[in-house]
């Protein structure tokens, strides 16, 4: 599920942030850090685009057969 | 006996006891086909039939009572001792016992309301249960991608909760299983539908929502089997049912109650454009973060780079201190080296004049020379021998030389040294000379010179 991948990456990039910001890192290990945070942060904006917007009514079909259908509001 | 089968005589009609039962039980039927009774229930059971019996009392008198399990089941509040209640039924005659007793189809506790009875009762139960257990509340997801809703799929609630997620976050994917929110075979309708989200793959949580009403129209809520439907669901459920002072036994079974169904679709959908403000935030932080770094090391370089004494005046100085230290050697070592030089001369020269050549040619040389000194020495002493012989025979003609004094010649010699006189000149005037004569000879005194 790309639910569990965001809130893994947000808290890697909020990790690695952290660590950054606490310093005591060598040079090196810092660059190395900061590049993976930039992946880490795109890849965060773009599993924030990834869902797909959808509104579905579950239907019960014959027997115990259930089928997802696009959910309109008669109302609205 | 007479007399009393007299009395017998006056009544024409003897009744069995089942007749006079039947009659009675007709009567008390029909006089008394619904009654409004209050009292206190006592002597509370309930069989494995599901019947119920209790007896109903007041201070002065009782009647025994009964509720049938198809009536029990639409009670809202469990029946206990000590209960004061209001109830509605018939009076009946139960015949093998003879025993007249109120059937009952409805009763509520009196003074609080029966719902609210049976809330505090389920409530209770539930609790003890573990059903409400903070330990068993799952945590909602971070970000989900799709959510269950379980909701009528007619009016405001539904329509609040789509609005507020396709505002907070466009793109998440709701799935709406609808369900009676109200009236008989409700509760199973909620249950069985948080149990049919929990079996479809993908969604990470469930709003169980409803919108406001009276206890009675949020009694579904209040249903055990609601309750256990949610305890047992896998799936995080989030209740948010009538308004935010209702209370319903789903609020406490629920992993996170909301106050509204509109509260709960904020809890469940973060807001995007935070979370993007939170992931540009990160970011920036992490940029700002990396220049800072990457700038106190330059700072560092720099700092060190400086500290690092100058290598070309350095180099300049070792040069100055190389040439000094030359200058100072060189004449030292010119001054070995010739001493060297010339005690390596005297060597050579040494070894030289030990150069075996040479020791031969010199002997060589010394050998001739020997050899001529030899034959010169030998030349000289033949010479001396000859001159000896000479001498001896001039010294042999000297011996004649008396004769020619014998002429008249004499031999003069100065006095004392007898040396020969041959020149008037080597003598002076006043010199003793002698005189041989050819015979004797005479001392005489120079008296004049005569050249």
């Amino acid at each position: 599920m790309a639910v569990k991948k965001f809130e893994e990456s947000l808290k890697r990039l909020e990790d690695i942030v952290a660590k950054l910001e606490e310093g005591d890192l060598a040079l090196e290990e810092s660059l190395k850090l900061f590049e993976e945070g930039i992946k880490t942060s795109r890849l965060c904006t773009k599993q924030l685009e990834e869902a797909e917007r959808k509104v579905e009514i579950l239907l019960k079909g014959e027997g115990e057969t259930l089928t997802a259908a696009p959910f309109t509001d008669e109302d609205a | 006996m007479a007399e009393k089968n007299s009395l017998l005589s006056d009544y024409k009609q003897i009744l069995t006891v089942s007749e006079l039962t039947l009659q009675v039980k007709k009567h008390l039927e029909k006089g008394f086909e619904e009654v409004w009774l209050e009292g206190e229930i006592s002597n509370f059971r309930s069989p494995s039939s599901g019947h119920c019996y209790f007896t109903l009392k007041d201070d002065t008198s009782q009647i025994r009572a009964v509720i049938f399990r198809f009536m029990g089941r639409y009670l809202k509040f469990q029946p206990e001792n000590g209960l004061q209640i209001i109830c509605r039924g018939r009076i009946s005659v139960y015949e093998p016992r003879g025993e007249y007793q109120i059937i009952l189809d409805y009763m509520e506790p009196k003074g609080a309301g029966a719902l609210q009875i049976a809330f505090e009762q389920l409530k209770e139960k539930l609790k003890k249960e573990g059903l409400f257990d903070p330990a068993h509340k799952k945590p909602l997801p971070f970000l989900p991608a799709t959510i269950g809703v379980v909701t009528s799929p007619t009016g405001a609630v539904i329509k609040d909760i789509i609005n507020v997620i396709g505002r907070r976050f466009p793109n998440v994917a709701l799935l709406i299983n609808p369900v009676k929110v109200q009236g008989e075979g409700s509760s199973q309708e909620i249950a069985t539908a948080i149990a049919t989200l929990n079996r479809i793959p993908g969604v990470d949580v469930i709003i169980l929502a409803r919108g406001g009403g009276s206890l009675e129209d949020l009694w579904s809520f209040n249903e055990e089997i609601v309750a256990r439907a949610i305890y047992h669901s896998t799936i995080p459920v989030v209740s948010a049912v009538g308004h935010e002072v209702d209370f319903t036994i789903a609020d406490f079974a629920a992993d996170l109650r909301a106050p509204t169904p509109s509260a709960a679709a904020e809890l469940v959908v973060r807001d995007k454009k935070e979370l993007a403000r939170l992931i540009a935030s990160l970011s920036d932080r992490l940029r700002n973060r990396i220049v800072q770094v990457i700038g106190s090391e330059k700072q560092q370089s720099v700092y060190l780079q400086k500290r690092l004494p100058d290598l070309r005046l350095r180099l300049g100085d070792l040069h100055m201190r190389a040439d000094d230290l030359k200058g100072r050697l060189a004449p030292r070592v010119h001054h070995l080296l010739r001493l060297r030089q010339e005690m390596l001369k005297g060597k050579r020269v040494r070894l030289l004049l030990r150069n075996p050549r040479l020791i031969i040619e010199d002997a060589f040389k010394r050998l001739t020379l020997s050899e001529k000194g030899l034959t010169n020495g030998i030349r000289l002493v033949f010479q001396q021998f000859r001159q000896r012989f000479e001498t001896y025979a001039a010294a042999l003609d000297g011996l004649s030389p008396l004769n020619v004094l014998q002429r008249g010649y004499s031999i003069t010699r100065l006095l004392p040294s007898y040396r020969i006189v041959k020149e008037s000149r080597v003598l002076s005037p006043g010199d003793r000379v002698n005189v041989v004569l050819g015979k004797g000879d005479i001392c005489c005194t120079v008296e004049k010179i005569n050249e």
